[in-house]
């Protein structure tokens, strides 16, 4: 279990490495993803500890969120008297982007039914 | 009465309180959403949020003193994007399967996202360095904060709609989704990381594992896609 902490924790690190030198417009995790995605299909298969370990991780990930919520209490202000000319415009697009991807991505879902249905 | 303050004047210097505080206050903002049967309105770390925000304003106790103990939850946010990896490599077949479908519907979000929030944020009469703080909204934090600085932004505006976005979603999405009928997990999954991060992808990953996986990769796409649509479209429009 302990191999594969560092396993995860490596890549993170590789990651903020890559995104330092390089310049490249994403957070180290994110191509810390990459990398030991990477790894996984190189391997073929994952390790039954790493999976355990990454579901472990991942059963709670939400929680991981709170103490930058909580942040928000410094900004308060800085929404001031704006706040509503902001979260009008910030609900509606929210709403738009979820309709928009889920109904683009459920068209090819149900068109590739429907061509392994014919065959 | 001396006691009881020197026991608080101890604990709240050291971390052990506010980590505490944390687990706890996810603890009973999770117990309340299994009680509604899981009703996304009751989200965990909305409810979370304004429980320990409501505590540490009473107590007039700083962010930063908070932070000092919750760091320790915060930090595990990289290791978990990470391990985001093995979710999504169970489903690779299914990814390789339709990945034109993938980058089409996440292209077409991403555009949605970044037009729609111009906008109406236009019309609804937001300055300039508002609009382009708030354009980035649906992007994981860090990359949002980058993309919002570069353009002129405030990055502390940005990393705050972020978060509400990411809550608001994560809450609206299920429902949205039901009503214009999309009940494909794989579309699911990328409606949610699309517009609502990482937050999205823990509340994806929750009920089911199709969509938690295509929910992680769409973050991860949404993130690279704003990073280069959103500059031009700036510079096009402004």
């Amino acid at each position: 279990m302990l191999n594969y902490l560092v396993l995860i924790l490596g890549c993170q690190l590789l990651g903020e490495l890559a995104v330092a030198t390089f310049h490249v417009p994403v957070p180290g995790p994110v191509v810390g993803m990459v990398a030991l995605f990477g790894l996984l299909t190189v391997l073929g298969r994952i390790p039954e500890d790493l999976s355990a370990l990454a579901d472990g991780l991942l059963r709670h990930l939400s929680l991981l969120f709170v103490p930058a919520g909580v942040g928000v209490m410094l900004h308060f202000k800085l929404l001031g008297s704006d706040w509503l000319a902001i979260a009008i415009p910030l609900g509606v697009s929210a709403v738009l982007t979820i309709a928009v991807t889920g109904a683009v991505m459920n068209w090819f879902a149900k068109r590739a039914k429907q061509q392994t249905g014919e065959r | 009465m001396a006691g009881l303050k020197d026991i608080w004047v101890y604990l709240s210097a050291s971390p052990l309180l506010h980590l505490t505080l944390t687990l706890a206050a996810f603890q009973l903002g999770n117990w309340c959403y299994m009680r509604s049967r899981m009703n996304s309105l009751l989200n965990p770390v909305l409810l979370a949020i304004i429980l320990i925000v409501s505590l540490l304003v009473f107590t007039a106790t700083s962010y930063q003193e908070y932070f000092d103990g919750a760091q320790f939850v915060h930090f595990l946010l990289g290791p978990a994007t990470v391990a985001l990896a093995v979710p999504l490599y169970r489903q690779v077949e299914r990814i390789r399967h339709s990945a034109l479908a993938i980058f089409t519907s996440i292209g077409a979000g991403s555009l949605t996202a970044i037009l729609s929030s111009l906008a109406i944020g236009y019309v609804a009469g937001l300055s300039k360095t508002a609009l382009v703080s708030m354009a980035p909204k649906s992007v994981t934090a860090p990359v949002a904060m980058g993309i919002s600085e570069q353009l002129g932004g405030l990055p502390s505006l940005t990393a705050v709609l972020v978060i509400v976005t990411g809550i608001f979603g994560a809450m609206t999405g299920p429902m949205i989704l039901d009503a214009i009928g999309v009940r494909d997990w794989s579309a699911r999954g990328l409606a949610l990381g699309t517009t609502s991060h990482g937050i999205g992808t823990a509340r994806a990953l929750q009920v089911n594992e199709v969509a938690g996986a295509f929910s992680g990769l769409a973050m991860g796409l949404n993130a690279l896609a704003t990073a280069i649509l959103l500059p031009i479209l700036w510079k096009a429009f402004f």
